[in-house]
């Protein structure tokens, strides 16, 4: 009888337990899922050429708006059917990912340069150069970014590289907000004190003792700095501003089959599924990252 | 304090020059400006009368100091489409775009301080991290993902409410939700994070120690401390708001500054653009300044200093 109680009491707190573990974001279970779907992704990225069953700039105006595998009026050669020009839809999404992921790494490559530099100066050199950099980085809060990289894209075109270059050229001040802090903290150690009375140049105090000790921090809000140029990328390309036909855009996917909503939901389903997910992992990877790094720190 | 709040002050003033340079910068950047006053039809006698005309042909810093002065006297310009003074076009606009940034964070702040301070309290547990995993869903969803998802389910397959317009405040409820979706899981977090040092604080034990009841320690106690630099955050959301509304409303057909700053941008109209970047980087400078201010005033380490 005690038994039966037992097996009554410890089934659902059994589930439970093992509930909080999967959702437990800030264990290391958010880190490898996050991870696994990331690679996942970018393997789909890298390897487009070979997964992709067919061009993803194949037009066929005689099978435009193919119904996916799991609706009626599916086609076999297109899984997940075509869109307005006939175009293979999963093909589409799967280049889609290299578009979202080089954009999202092109911009943090280019913004955490920066933000590295301005950062780091900032913290370590602190006085006049850290409130003329303080005051940048508030100048560039203050300035909405979607709308000058909207104005920039008129005037100078929307392609990929000039997309990458002005969102790269906005989204530095998160980096150097987190490694101005950081720098302050890491100048304060003995082995920063040490390294300057042993004569060693404050250039080569930043790279030779600063930095390594950044790259925690650095890897964390580089990854806030993908998802955050993935979104931006996406919300522009609805808009029309960002990427153009016939380059393969999730945003720009949405915004084509949003035109469709009313009798074709799935072209809006499927970018939208993907975006969120892409996003998503990059997220989960970012938090389980900091929360590796800093163990203490909430 | 005076110190602090002139130094302030000072700073914010030196941020909107800079924001007025690289507006000006962005206008300027659009070397055919006379040639989309003009037409495209226009003769290069008749573009070369506009460039005189609209003083095209000075040199930048002199048609920088010029546009600096209009502006500071709230003259924004011409708009090249409809021929109207883009102030106007703006102010005719601008009640839309606040109204929609007021009620998404009304909705963004009641959903983040009680998901906050119950994730904070039940730390560790299954509950916080539900709501952090929440938070965290809504952190990576798109925004025109959200927007087209609540078209879908509530406009067109429940019908609750309308999928386009700006007509009654039902036109309001999904853009409102989609933007206080979108700014929710910055505010829960911070809130999150501040009861949870609140908490962990000499006050809060000492609170205890006294024997205080719970809600008087997590509200009189905790809470109040914690909202302090939400405070900050909140104006922070509502300017990025502002800037960030022109998806939702070009998704919504909701005509306010977005809007009308993606029309304007669609046809090249500058001006229009040009303005919408100062206005909206003006709202921001004054929110958070208003809210330094208040923070400085409510913390005596700050307001002594």
């Amino acid at each position: 009888m005690s038994g039966l109680v037992a097996v009554d009491l410890g089934r659902p707190r059994a589930w439970r337990r093992g509930l909080s573990r999967f959702l437990s974001v800030s264990g290391k279970s958010g880190l490898l899922i996050g991870g696994i779907v990331l690679v996942g992704i970018s393997m789909t990225a890298l390897l487009a050429d070979w997964i992709a069953p067919h061009d993803p700039y194949a037009q066929d105006l005689t099978k435009r708006f193919v119904a996916p595998c799991w609706l009626e009026g599916s086609h076999p050669a297109h899984r997940l059917g075509t869109d307005g020009f006939g175009r293979d839809y999963l093909s589409r999404l799967i280049f889609g990912a290299r578009v979202s992921l080089l954009i999202g790494l092109s911009v943090a490559a280019i913004a955490g340069g920066i933000g590295t530099v301005l950062g780091m100066i900032s913290g370590y050199f602190g006085g006049k150069l850290d409130i003329a950099i303080t005051f940048l980085i508030s100048t560039r809060l203050s300035l909405p970014v979607i709308l000058v990289v909207m104005a920039v894209l008129v005037v100078l075109g929307s392609t990929p590289t000039i997309v990458v270059v002005t969102l790269g050229l906005l989204l530095w001040e998160q980096v150097a907000v987190v490694l101005r802090t950081a720098t302050q903290q890491v100048r304060q150690c003995d082995f920063v004190t040490a390294a300057r009375l042993a004569g060693s140049s404050h250039g080569r105090i930043m790279l030779a003792e600063v930095l390594p000790n950044l790259l925690g921090p650095l890897a964390v809000v580089t990854t806030a700095v993908v998802a955050d140029a993935i979104l931006l990328e996406a919300a522009l390309s609805f808009l029309g501003f960002g990427i153009q036909e016939p380059i393969p855009s999730w945003g720009l996917m949405l915004a084509k089959g949003r035109e469709q909503i009313l009798f074709e939901t799935w072209l809006v389903a499927l970018p939208g599924a993907a975006l969120l997910a892409l996003v998503f992992s990059i997220c989960l990877v970012g938090d389980g990252l900091r929360d590796m790094l800093t163990p203490d720190a909430q | 304090m005076a110190r602090y709040v002139i130094a302030r002050l000072a700073s914010a003033f030196l941020t909107l020059v800079l924001v007025c340079v690289i507006a000006f910068a962005l206008s300027a950047a659009s070397s055919d400006t006379a040639i989309s006053i003009a037409g495209s039809s226009a003769s290069a006698t008749d573009i070369a009368a506009v460039r005189v005309a609209y003083e095209l042909d000075q040199p930048a810093w002199v048609r920088f100091f010029r546009w600096l002065i209009k502006t500071a006297h709230g003259d924004l310009g011409q708009s090249l489409q409809h021929r109207q003074p883009v102030s106007a076009m703006i102010a005719g606009r601008l009640s839309v775009t606040l109204a929609l940034a007021a009620a998404s964070l009304t909705l963004a702040v009641t959903l983040a301080l009680p998901l906050g301070v119950i994730a904070a309290v039940y730390r560790g547990t299954l509950v916080d991290r539900a709501i952090v995993l929440a938070g965290l869903v809504g952190h990576a969803t798109p925004t025109p993902v959200s927007a087209i998802a609540l078209m879908i389910i509530f406009g067109l397959q429940l019908r609750w409410f309308p999928i386009s317009g700006d007509e009654s405040w039902r036109n309001y409820v999904m853009p409102a939700i989609v933007l206080g979706y979108y700014a929710t899981p910055s505010l829960l977090r911070l809130t999150r994070a501040g009861m949870i040092e609140a908490l962990a604080s000499d006050y809060v034990r000492t609170a205890r120690a006294y024997g205080l009841g719970r809600w008087s320690i997590l509200v009189r106690h905790a809470l109040r401390n914690a909202l302090m630099p939400l405070l900050a955050l909140c104006a922070v959301s509502f300017g990025a708001m502002l800037a960030g509304s022109i998806v939702v409303e070009q998704a919504f057909g909701l005509r306010g500054i977005g809007w009308l700053t993606y029309d304007a941008t669609l046809r090249g109209d500058y001006p229009v653009l040009q303005a919408a970047v100062l206005v909206v980087a003006t709202f921001y400078v004054a929110l958070t300044l208003a809210a330094d201010l208040c923070n400085a005033w409510l913390n005596p380490r700050i307001r002594y200093a």
